[in-house]
C-alpha cells in the first residue's frame, strides 16, 4: 500500500493532527541534525509519540542527507515511505524531494533559490533565508550551521509548536547550556515571527498536546546497548571504528564513569582502540580467557576479519561478547544503509563445525537488556555471544519505556576460584577443563592467577582432550564436538525465547526479528483492518527455539519477514524444519532502508489474494 | 634449604612442561630450557604466569615449560592481541610470550608493532630461525638475502630486522641472542622479566631440519663461529631473589661498564666489548643494527634499553585491582543510578 492521498477528497478526510511525517532534506555536515533533534524533542515534550530516521551518506560534509520525523498519535514508530511535509533545504535534491511529495502535501523551500512553483497540488511555502538571518546578528562562523534553525522556527509556527517548548528542546539538545541555546533560539524566533506575518497555516497539519510520552525516553539502540553492557559488568572493550557500530563504544566511553570505583575514582572499564578488528577480537578473547567481561562492537566487514579468532574462542570455549550492528556490505558504497544481511554469516561464523549463539534485540529496551544478558550467556555457555542489531535500531532515536534494571545478579557461570577449585577437587578428586561433569556440555573453567598448583590448563583450538591435553585422535575430537553440540542444543531452550502472540483461531503467522518489529506491529493493524488476522512470533536468539518450529507448523500460511535480500531466516527455518513447509513464504526486503508497515502489508495482501484464488 | 631448591621451595623439575615434540637438537628446546632455568632461579610463582603463543614450531614450546602456568596457544600472528587482552584483564600477571619469525615477522608484524607501541608489559621472545618449519621449509621475512633452502631455492628479498622494528615502534627493551649462547640468554631473560613494559628478545634459534647449513646465517655452525657479543653482563636481581649483597661481581674497568637499573630495582651491568655499544642511546642502537646488516655481523646482546615509559595499563587509569577480580557493585551500578540515567534520556 502506498499512502493514498488523492488530491482533494482523501486529504480532506484524513486527519493529520499528530499523525504525519516531516522529511527534512539538507546537506551532510550542515548542522541539520541539531535542528531535527530540536523538532523531535519538541514533539516528545508535547507528549506526542515520535520517531526519527536519519538517512545519511557515507561522507563528512556536502552530500545529501534526509531526516524523517514521524509523529504518530497511535504510537507507531516504524518508518513510513511517504512524508506529507517536506523541508527542501538542499538545492541538489530539491527537484526529487518536491516530486516525492504526495498530492495535498506541503513544501517548505528557501525563497533565495527563486525555484518557482513547480507543483500546484501541494502547499508551497518559500522562506527568505538570507533576509531572516541578517536580522539576527550571527557571527560568520556560525551562519551556515544556524541556517537550519530557520525551518525549525517556520515549522513551530505552521504546526503549532510553542516557542517555549522549542526553547526547552534546545536546552535539552545543548545539555542545558544557555549560550548556544539562546543563539539558536534567536533564529528560531525570527523565523517564527516572519512566518506569522507571511504564511497562512494549513490547519490539517498540526500538533496538539498529548500525554503519551510521559515517563518515556528517547534513545538510540547503540547507546542502549552500551548502557546495558555497563550494567552487565563489562571490564574490557576493544574495538575498531566502523559505521554503524562506532556509537556502541562511544556510548561506553560517554557513560563509563558510572562504573568508576567510588573509593578511588579509578575506572573499572578498560577501553582500547585496536589497530583493526582482528586485534579487537583477539584482545577481548584474551581478556575473556583471563577473567574479564569483554566486548567489541563492529559491523559486517569487521565480522569477516574476526572469523578465525571467533572459531578459536568457540572451540577453546572462551566467553566474550560481539555486537554486530549490521549494514549493507561489503566495502564502500552503502555503509550508512541498514540491512539484516549478516544473520547466517554470524550464526555459522568460522571454520570447522561452528554454530554461534546470536541474540536479536528488537527494540532499544532489548538492546539494553541483551547488553547485560550477553555477558551472562557468554559466561554461562563459555563461548562468544553475538548481539545482532542494525543501523536502523542502532543509530536512530526510538521512543521507549525506561529500561528495567537487570532482574538477576551477575553470575560468572562455572568459573572456579581458589576455594571452589579446592572444593571441586574434594568432591570429584579431579578437575579437567573440558569434562562434562553436569551433563549440560559446559565444563568448569579457571582463570589465570589463581594461587593453586593445579589451576592451570593449556588452551588451544582443535586437538584437545577433555583434560585439555594435546591430542590428534579422532575419537577425542568427536567426543569434544558432541559435548559442544549438547551445549548448543540445550541453549535453544535457555536463551531469550521468542515473543509469541498466538491465537489458534488465526491461520496466518508472521515470523520476524530485530528492528522490523515496529513496522510489523503496525502492519498487523493494517492487515486486521482488512480482515486478515495474524499471529506473530519474534525470534530473539539463535540457535532457534523449538517454539519457532512449532509456530511454523501450526499455521496455514507463514510469512518470514526480514530485511535482507536472500531471506536468510527463512533459509535457516527450512534447514531446521524437516516437515513440509511449503506454506512458509519468505518476504525479504534488503533495499537498504528500514522495513515499512506498508511494504509488509502489501506483500501479505498480495500473497493472501493468490491464496484465496 | 638444599641448593637445588628455590625460594618457593621448588626444584627445577617443577618448572618443566610436557616433553618436547620438536626435532631433536632444535634451538627452540634450548630456549625452553633456559626459561625453565631462569624461572626456577628467580623463583617465579607459576600460578601467576601466563604463557602465550601464536602458531608455528616456536609457538608449540609453551607446552614444554612451566607446566603449572595457564597457557594459550592462539592463532597465527595474533598472539599480541590475546596477550594485550589478558593483561588488561589482570595486570598482576607475568606474561611470557613465544613467537617465531613467521608468526611475528609476516602475518603478525602489525600486531607485533602495535603491541610494542602500546607497551603491554610482557616478555616477547622470538625464536628466529629464518625459515618456516611446520609447513616444511619456506622462507620467512627474516630469511637472509641470498639464503638458499632445498626446495624453494634462493631468497632474493631483504630480511626484516625484528629488533629494528621493535625500536622504531617504541620498544624500551630490545635484545638479540643466540640459542647456542646459554649464559647470555639467561641474563637477558632475567633482565627482561624485571622490565616494566614490552621486552623483546629476538633469539636466533637454528632449525636443524630446514636451515642449518654452515653458510646459513641462522645455523649453529655459523652462530658458533660468528657470534659477537656486544657486552659481558652481570645481572644483579632484587625483585625475585635474595638481597643484592649476596652477589659478588668482578669490577669492570672504569668507562667500560654501564649499570642499567631495572623497574624492580635490580640492575644489569654491562661491560662494553669491541663495538663499544651503549644500549641507552637509540641512535646507537639503530646504528649497531645497521652496521650488523651492512657488514653481515652476528651481534648479540642488549641492543636498546630506555627508562620504562607508561604501559598500556598506566594509560587507561583503571583500578589497580585486576579487572578480572572485580565483583558485585564494582561491576554493576545501582538501580538508583539507572533511574538517574533514564531521566537524562527523558
Amino acid at each position: 500500500m502506498t499512502l493514498e492521498m488523492q488530491a482533494g477528497a482523501e486529504t480532506q478526510q484524513r486527519s493529520f493532527v499528530n499523525d504525519f511525517t516531516l522529511m527534512v532534506a539538507t546537506k551532510n555536515g550542515s548542522g541539520s541534525q541539531t535542528s531535527n533533534l530540536v523538532l523531535i524533542r519538541s514533539l516528545f515534550r508535547m507528549g506526542i509519540p515520535v520517531s526519527g530516521k536519519n538517512l545519511f551518506p557515507s561522507n563528512i560534509k556536502g552530500l545529501p542527507t534526509w531526516y524523517s520525523i514521524r509523529a504518530s498519535k497511535d504510537g507507531y514508530i516504524g518508518r513510513r515511505p511517504t512524508a506529507e511535509v517536506v523541508v527542501a533545504f538542499n538545492e541538489l535534491t530539491a527537484a526529487e524531494d518536491i516530486l516525492n511529495l504526495p498530492p495535498g502535501g506541503m513544501l517548505i523551500i528557501p525563497a533565495d533559490w527563486k525555484w518557482g512553483k513547480t507543483r500546484d497540488d501541494v502547499t508551497w511555502h518559500e522562506v527568505p533565508i538570507k533576509a531572516i538571518l541578517t536580522q539576527e546578528k550571527i557571527e560568520p562562523d556560525f551562519r551556515e550551521r544556524i541556517t537550519n534553525m530557520i525551518y525549525v522556527g517556520v515549522c513551530c509556527y505552521l504546526f503549532d509548536i510553542s516557542l517555549e517548548i522549542a526553547y526547552l528542546a534546545l536546552l535539552d539538545q545543548f545539555n542545558g547550556k544557555k549560550k548556544p541555546a539562546d543563539m539558536n533560539f534567536g533564529v528560531i524566533k525570527r523565523a517564527y515571527e516572519w512566518a506569522t506575518e507571511n504564511l497562512a497555516k494549513d490547519t490539517r497539519f498540526r500538533f496538539e498536546q498529548l500525554n503519551q510520552t510521559e515517563g518515556k525516553i528517547l534513545i538510540d539502540g547503540n547507546t542502549a546497548g552500551a548502557l546495558g553492557s555497563l550494567f552487565g559488568g563489562v571490564t574490557v572493550a576493544a574495538w575498531y571504528p566502523i559505521t554503524p557500530s562506532t556509537s556502541v563504544i562511544d556510548g561506553v566511553l560517554d557513560h563509563k564513569s558510572i562504573r568508576n570505583d567510588p573509593e578511588t575514582g579509578e575506572s573499572t572499564v578498560a577501553v582500547v582502540q585496536a589497530e583493526d578488528e582482528l586485534a579487537a577480537v583477539g584482545m577481548i578473547i584474551g581478556a575473556g580467557w583471563a577473567g574479564a567481561r569483554s566486548m567489541t562492537a563492529t559491523s559486517g566487514p569487521g565480522i569477516s576479519l574476526m572469523a578465525e579468532f571467533v572459531g578459536l574462542a568457540y572451540f577453546a570455549e572462551i566467553p566474550c561478547v560481539i555486537w554486530d550492528i549490521t549494514r549493507m556490505g561489503p566495502s564502500t558504497g552503502l555503509p550508512t544503509r541498514t540491512s539484516q544481511g549478516d544473520l547466517l554469516f554470524i550464526h555459522f561464523l568460522s571454520h570447522g563445525d561452528t554454530r554461534q549463539v546470536v541474540l536479536l534485540p528488537g527494540s532499544v529496551a532489548e538492546c539494553f537488556e541483551f547488553g547485560w544478558r550477553a555477558f551472562e550467556e557468554a559466561e554461562r555457555l563459555q563461548m562468544p555471544i553475538f548481539v545482532m542489531s542494525d543501523l536502523d535500531l542502532g543509530m536512530n532515536l526510538w521512543l521507549s519505556e525506561p529500561f528495567a534494571y537487570p532482574e538477576q545478579p551477575i553470575n560468572r557461570g562455572k568459573t572456579l576460584d581458589k576455594l571452589s577449585l579446592e572444593e571441586f577437587f574434594a568432591e570429584h578428586g579431579e578437575w579437567y577443563r573440558y569434562k562434562d561433569y553436569d551433563g549440560d556440555g559446559v565444563g568448569y573453567r579457571t582463570i589465570p592467577g589463581i594461587d593453586h598448583p593445579r589451576a592451570a590448563y593449556f588452551t588451544r583450538g582443535t586437538g584437545h582432550t577433555e583434560k585439555a591435553t594435546y591430542s590428534e585422535r579422532g575419537d577425542d575430537w568427536v567426543k569434544n564436538l558432541s559435548r559442544i553440540e549438547r551445549k548448543i542444543n540445550d541453549a535453544r531452550a535457555t536463551l531469550p525465547q521468542p515473543i509469541i502472540d498466538h491465537d489458534p483461531a488465526k491461520k496466518i503467522g508472521i515470523i520476524s526479528y530485530g528492528s522490523n518489529d515496529a513496522s510489523i506491529v503496525e502492519a498487523r493493524d493494517l492487515l486486521a483492518a482488512e480482515n486478515l488476522h495474524t499471529n506473530y512470533l519474534r525470534v530473539r536468539s539463535l540457535p532457534l527455539a523449538q517454539s519457532v518450529i512449532d509456530f511454523v507448523l501450526s499455521h496455514d500460511s507463514v510469512y518470514v519477514a526480514e530485511n535482507n535480500f536472500d531471506g536468510q531466516m527463512a533459509q535457516l527455518l527450512r534447514m531446521e524444519i524437516p516437515q513440509d513447509n511449503r506454506h512458509m513464504k519468505s518476504l525479504s526486503l534488503g533495499d537498504t532502508l528500514p522495513m515499512t508497515a506498508d511494504w509488509l502489508y502489501s506483500k501479505i495482501v498480495e500473497q493472501e489474494k493468490q491464496h484465496a484464488r | 634449604m638444599p641448593a637445588d631448591v628455590n625460594k618457593l621451595g621448588l626444584k627445577r623439575e617443577a618448572y618443566k612442561g610436557s616433553p618436547s615434540t620438536l626435532c631433536p637438537g632444535c634451538g627452540h628446546d634450548s630456549i625452553s630450557n633456559k626459561i625453565i632455568d631462569v624461572a626456577h632461579e628467580v623463583g617465579l610463582p607459576m600460578y601467576n604466569v601466563i604463557k602465550l603463543s601464536g602458531i608455528g614450531c616456536s609457538s608449540k614450546t609453551p607446552a614444554y615449560f612451566l607446566g603449572s602456568s595457564h597457557s594459550f596457544n592462539s592463532v597465527h600472528g595474533r598472539m599480541p592481541s590475546v596477550a594485550t587482552g589478558a593483561m588488561l584483564a589482570n595486570q598482576d600477571l607475568v606474561a611470557i610470550a613465544v613467537s617465531g619469525d613467521g608468526d611475528t615477522g609476516s602475518i603478525g608484524l602489525g600486531q607485533y608493532k602495535h603491541l610494542i607501541r602500546r607497551n603491554v608489559p610482557m616478555v616477547y621472545i622470538i625464536e628466529n630461525n629464518g625459515v618456516y618449519g611446520l609447513t616444511k621449509g619456506q622462507f620467512s621475512a627474516t630469511s637472509d638475502e641470498g639464503q638458499k633452502v632445498k626446495y624453494y631455492g634462493l631468497n632474493e628479498l631483504p630480511s626484516l630486522d625484528l629488533c629494528m622494528e621493535a625500536i622504531t615502534a617504541g620498544c624500551t627493551f630490545v635484545a638479540r641472542s643466540f640459542s647456542g649462547d646459554a649464559e647470555q640468554m639467561r641474563t637477558l631473560l632475567k633482565a627482561a622479566l624485571s622490565h616494566r613494559g614490552t621486552a623483546v628478545l629476538d633469539i636466533v634459534s637454528p632449525c636443524v631440519t630446514f636451515n642449518n647449513a654452515a653458510d646459513s646465517n641462522k645455523s649453529y655452525p655459523y652462530g658458533k663461529a660468528n657470534e659477537q657479543r656486544l657486552h659481558d653482563y652481570d645481572f644483579i636481581p632484587v625483585g625475585y631473589v635474595q638481597g643484592r649483597d649476596e652477589i659478588t661481581v668482578d669490577p669492570y674497568a672504569d668507562g667500560e661498564a654501564i649499570s642499567v637499573e631495572m623497574h624492580d630495582g635490580s640492575f644489569i651491568r654491562l661491560k662494553k666489548l669491541d663495538h663499544g655499544h651503549d644500549p641507552r642511546k637509540r641512535n646507537e642502537a639503530l646504528n649497531v643494527l645497521e652496521q650488523a646488516r651492512v657488514e653481515n655481523l652476528f651481534l648479540t646482546g642488549l641492543i636498546y634499553y630506555e627508562e620504562p615509559r607508561p604501559t598500556l595499563i598506566d594509560t587507561l587509569h583503571i583500578t589497580p585491582t585486576p579487572l578480572s577480580h572485580l565483583q558485585g557493585d564494582k561491576l554493576r551500578p545501582s538501580a538508583a543510578k539507572l533511574d538517574e540515567l533514564m531521566k537524562s534520556f527523558a
